[in-house]
């Protein structure tokens, strides 16, 4: 079946009415040594029974052990009738679609999403989504530096404690903009950023500093104080958060005497499964006063020409289409389906059951540290408070703890010295709602084995 | 016809330019620029005691469906920005000339302003624009 809904003798009418010969005319002021005459890398065609079949394969070497693996993507429950809802053909579809207001019923969930994640994170305005927490983030610092007039240096002060893909995402999507970014260092005694480090720079001209809650090690920063430096020394604040935690913890809204102006982060905790690293969607939400600033589309209730409800796209000058090179950014509704199943999920749970949800992680990961420790040789490396993750002292290499674990079926953690190589024989294990205390006990055991089994004194 | 007062200068960005006692200069966009705008609904504004280049974009002029960029006719430095606007940016389109100034600037150098149109100048441009 044709995909390409052009047949040859179009493509020849369409030719003749241009007065083009072949289509590589059409090219031809490209250089020659620029074209590319083949793709000798993509294999040739299969059938649809032949890639079925490779998906498969493929799909099977996705690993679905005990899983305890965190650091930025989670494992959660999500009710059937989330998916079950959201691939419903209304809403299957990615993008806002052209003429917009067409589509009532898209506009509306994208208006009711806004709607949640304003109020979960404790601020005025949410656009309709962007392509995931790290990108979100670099939107944020963006929108930042134009949102700070005050500060002339265009430069971002970044926790180390700040997941590395995030600080790397930035970095990527920043640098070419005359952003300098400098990383405040973390105490290697609470894993929280340093707050005495953080003075150091109280001279100095800095236009944002990002504050992660949690961190990347699961540790709660203390963020009324971080968020209450930033608005003493004129340095905009910006909240990453997980929106799970924000069913337990004060929202970036409320952070400190005035609250940050930008929060953001990865949507992917709310209803959106594990899949070999996504898709999964940012969400970005601010101040009404900064509203002009922020990137992406944005769905607004008004009234028709009968004085009925309606949903439209509003405040389109910031966008592409309109202001051209100087919109804010050129990010549409691309992840609009993960944001239709977190609605759905959001909607099912209400904050009562996200509450709840949060609160049960947190009894999760404490039981998980509680029992990790009981096994010889492990320590907590950080002090509570912490979300849902733990970071694990090993007595052995931890690569090959993990990958003892890996083979009796429990994916253990993810080791932090690539990223952290200060910590040594460190994991960071995550248990969600999702973990039983049977699950807890296989882990403790499985990681005790593993240990063991390297042959290491501990 | 619009109007076009002669006690000020003008630019063929549509933008007027109106000297003060204090040599300072005032500047706002034109009658027939608001009108071709349309109901503008936001205004942003340059920073006070940011130094512009000429022809640098200083401030931006919003309407519903569209986005225009304003740019400082002379080098200078912004004094002030019309606040006034940040509440009620249809001052812009109900008194161009008076209330919906933009923004004021210490001029660089205080004869550069007689290079731009003057009033018979730019009611020609914008005949020609008509044709």
């Amino acid at each position: 079946m044709p995909f390409i809904p052009h047949t040859p003798s179009d493509t020849v009418d369409m030719l003749r009415a241009i007065g083009a010969k072949t289509i590589d005319e059409l090219f031809d002021e490209i250089p020659e040594e620029l074209q590319c005459a083949g793709l000798e890398a993509v294999p040739e065609a299969l059938s649809e029974l032949e890639i079925g079949r490779l998906m498969r394969e493929r799909a099977a070497q996705d690993e679905v052990g005990l899983n305890f693996l965190g650091a930025g993507a989670y494992e959660h429950h999500i009710p059937a009738a989330v998916w079950e809802l959201t691939t419903r053909g209304e809403f299957y579809s990615a993008y806002t679609p052209y003429q917009a207001e067409a589509s009532q019923g898209t506009l509306q969930v994208i208006y009711e999403y806004q709607t949640m994640m304003a109020s979960l994170t404790g601020l005025e305005v949410s656009n309709a989504s962007l392509y995931d927490g790290a990108s979100a983030l670099a939107e944020a610092v963006l929108m930042g530096v134009r949102v700070n007039q005050r500060s002339r240096s265009r430069r971002i002060l970044l926790p180390e404690s700040l997941h590395p893909h995030y600080r790397a995402v930035v970095r990527t999507i920043t640098a070419s903009q005359g952003i300098s970014v400098t990383e405040l260092p973390y105490d290697r005694e609470t894993g929280r950023s340093d707050l005495q480090a953080l003075d150091c720079y109280a001279e100095e001209d800095l236009t944002a500093l990002v504050i992660a809650q949690p961190n990347v090690f699961g540790v709660l920063e203390d963020v009324d104080a971080l968020a209450d430096w930033a608005l003493d020394h004129g340095v905009l604040a910006i909240g990453v958060v997980n929106p799970m935690a924000m069913g337990l913890l004060k929202p970036p809204g409320d952070w400190g005497h005035e609250g940050v102006s930008i929060a953001c982060g990865e949507g992917q905790p709310l209803g959106v499964p594990l899949s070999s690293g996504g898709p999964y969607f940012g969400f970005l939400t601010c101040r009404e006063a900064l509203v002009r600033q922020l990137p992406g589309r944005l769905v607004g209730r008004t009234l028709d020409v009968d004085g009925k409800p309606g949903f439209t796209l509003t405040l389109q000058a910031r966008e592409q289409h309109i202001r051209r090179s100087r919109a804010t950014s050129n990010i549409c509704t691309n992840q609009g389906l993960m944001v239709t199943a977190s609605t759905i999920f959001m909607s099912l749970l209400g904050p009562e059951g996200l509450k709840r949800v949060a609160t049960r992680c947190q009894a999760r990961a404490a039981a998980l540290a509680e029992a990790a420790v009981t096994v010889p040789g492990v320590e907590i490396a950080f002090p509570e408070p912490r979300f849902h993750e733990v970071a694990l002292r090993l007595p052995v290499p931890a690569s090959r703890v993990l990958g003892g674990m890996r083979e009796s079926g429990v994916l253990g953690g993810v080791h932090l010295k690539p990223w952290y190589p200060e910590l040594g024989d460190t994991i960071l294990a995550c248990a969600t709602e999702t973990k039983t205390d049977r699950d807890i006990e296989a882990y403790a055991l499985a990681l005790q084995a593993a240990i063991e089994s390297t042959g290491c004194a501990a | 016809m619009t109007e076009i007062p002669n006690d000020r200068r003008y630019t063929k960005d549509h933008e007027w330019v109106r000297e003060q006692d204090d040599g300072i200069l005032a500047i706002g966009i034109t009658d027939h620029a608001q009108a071709a705008l349309g109901d503008l609904v936001f205004v942003e504004l340059p920073v006070v005691e940011d130094a512009i280049g000429s022809g640098a974009v200083c401030a931006v002029v919003e309407s519903v469906k569209a986005a225009s960029d304003v740019y400082s006719p002379l080098a200078g430095t912004i004094t002030e920005a019309n606040t006034a606007l940040a509440d009620a940016p249809e001052l812009v389109n109900s008194d161009p000339y008076g209330e919906g100034w933009l923004f004021r600037l210490r001029p660089d150098s205080p004869t550069e302003i007689e290079e731009l149109l003057d009033n018979e100048d730019y009611a020609r441009l914008l005949t020609e624009l008509d044709d």
